[in-house]
């Protein structure tokens, strides 16, 4: 009776083995399909010669790369610098909106017309309103460089969507370990800095960090104010060529940020549902 | 004045239109245990979390120590520090291990220095048979053992009376005795304390006086074994039947 479930045991084994064999195959057979009929359209179409020639021409790629690499380091220093002030100033926004207080009624408001308006309006015009707005306003002490005012816009517009990410954390936490941080004596403020917030923090990691891979590509919009970030010295690199070769290095150059900051996402993204598995009793 | 530690004189408390507590009249006078039983939905949550100034009440006035706490002047931050509330569903802070948990209120509302404040956490979660579980988080622990941590974090902060809030309702079957039993314990050592529940052996054992909760009314109230044996009134005869056919008591 015994060697029946042995004999059993070996198939089942043989027949997942094969399963997972024959998984693996499609895999590989469908992508070598569909990826090589994609590359065969591109690389047979009558356009394509005239294509490879403007933008992928490795040595107009050579002569634009390093002026373009030189000037995404404005990139990377506005977008450290605004996600900086959009991180704090988006937690302020968030939590003036969700307190009772009266005394800060005229603050609420405030915050609210401020999230309705820069969450409504491209991202482009505030730059340009901005970038344009303030310095016409002529007065002493506004900042005049447009690196500064394009920094400016892009915190305001992200501030208001970051703001939004933290409220949405906030009112994710039950009420209950609000209830139970004020019964064992904490006080409001006690219970929203110790209790309430470090798990809505927590819990908006994900959404946060998207809003900084979008900001990371944003940035390019301060190009409208002729600064010479990495985009706009491409651009000029192209026209003077006539050869778009330059767009694709900058594209790299943002890739190279944004892709890690993707798969930073991913892998905590797989790390809070492991946490929120947890069963954590409210 | 009586020389009741906690006393509830004519509480009213409505959630819109439905009125939710129509006049209670309590006391629970020092080293006393009161058990409040009912039906849920009776009002027994509401009354113990209008105690600890968790919600407003409409009308009435309640005392902790003679001193009115439901005066609009009275400041709630100081009252919740002298009493302590354990929930049903236990609402440890999940982000925290046991130890801070427990350490949180005696450091951050009693201005206890934090090494003191772990020492003595360390000291009472040992007590309750809960030692080499401080750094895990809540989490990690049974529901029993969650709850006797909550236990434990009411304590800490030395409260004048203890509110539990059907400490046990949201436990496995298995899992109540060993809450149970710590109550018991807090009880031998003169805890004052008020205690809604639906485990009727153990209010029964453990409380000097039960009080029946119907409809927002203390309708009836004296000792356990005339409560359990000999009720008078009819709603706490047919609520304690229906306990009984559903072999909960």
């Amino acid at each position: 009776m015994t060697t029946v479930p042995v004999d059993r045991r070996a198939a089942r084994e043989l027949a997942r083995r094969r399963k997972a064999r024959r998984g693996t195959l499609i895999a590989v057979v469908s992508s070598v399909v569909v990826l090589g009929g994609l590359a065969a359209i591109v690389l047979t179409s009558s356009g394509w010669p005239a294509v490879k020639s403007t933008f992928f021409s490795w040595s107009a790629f050579k002569t634009s790369f390093p002026d373009i690499l030189k000037a995404f380091w404005i990139d990377v220093k506005l977008f450290i610098a605004v996600e900086a002030v959009v991180l704090v100033l988006g937690l302020v926004i968030a939590l003036v909106r969700t307190t009772r207080a009266p005394a800060l009624f005229p603050l609420r408001l405030l915050s609210t017309l401020w999230v309705d308006i820069l969450r409504g309006v491209p991202t482009i015009l505030v730059v340009y309103l901005i970038g344009f707005g303030i310095p016409a306003l002529q007065l002493s002490g506004l900042p005049t460089d447009p690196v500064v005012l394009g920094g400016i816009a892009l915190a305001m517009s992200y501030s208001a969507y970051v703001a939004e990410v933290y409220r949405a954390g906030i009112h994710s936490v039950h009420p209950s370990q609000r209830a139970a941080a004020l019964a064992v004596g904490l006080t409001q403020t006690q219970a929203m800095r110790r209790v309430v917030l470090p798990q809505a923090v927590r819990r908006v990691l994900a959404p946060l960090l998207n809003d900084f891979i979008s900001l990371q590509k944003d940035v390019a919009l301060v190009s409208v104010l002729g600064p010479l970030e990495a985009f706009r010295v491409a651009q000029i690199n192209a026209a003077e060529n006539f050869n778009y070769t330059p767009l694709i290095a900058a594209a790299l150059l943002y890739l190279a940020v944004t892709v890690p900051l993707a798969r930073m996402l991913d892998r905590m993204q797989a790390r809070s549902r492991d946490v929120t598995s947890g069963t954590v009793p409210l | 004045m009586s020389d009741a530690v906690l006393e509830v004189r004519g509480v009213t408390k409505s959630y819109g239109d439905v009125q939710v507590l129509r006049g209670i009249d309590l006391a629970v006078r020092e080293h006393e245990a009161i058990a409040l039983i009912g039906a849920s939905g009776s009002g027994k949550s509401t009354l113990l979390r209008c105690i600890d100034l968790l919600d407003d009440i409409d009308d009435g006035d309640v005392f902790l120590d003679g001193e009115v706490i439901t005066d609009p002047a009275c400041e709630p931050v100081q009252v919740r520090r002298r009493l302590g509330m354990v929930f049903q569903a236990f609402n440890l802070f999940p982000h925290m291990t046991i130890l801070e948990n427990v350490a949180l209120a005696p450091e951050r509302a009693h201005g206890v220095d934090r090494r003191e404040a772990r020492e003595r956490g360390r000291e009472l979660l040992a007590r309750f048979g809960l030692a080499g579980r401080e750094d895990e988080y809540p989490d990690r622990l049974s529901g029993g053992q969650q709850q006797r941590v909550a236990l434990v974090r009411a304590l800490a902060t030395r409260p004048r009376a203890l509110l539990l809030d059907e400490i046990t309702s949201a436990l496995d079957p298995e899992l109540v005795g060993e809450v149970l039993s710590l109550v018991r314990d807090l009880k031998a050592e003169g805890m004052t304390m008020l205690i809604a529940t639906h485990e009727m052996g153990f209010a029964r054992e453990v409380a000097n006086e039960v009080c029946f909760l119907h409809d927002g009314q203390i309708i009836e109230h004296g000792d356990p074994e005339r409560m359990f044996t000999a009720p008078e009134r009819e709603e706490t005869q047919r609520f304690l039947r229906r306990l009984l056919d559903a072999r909960r008591l």
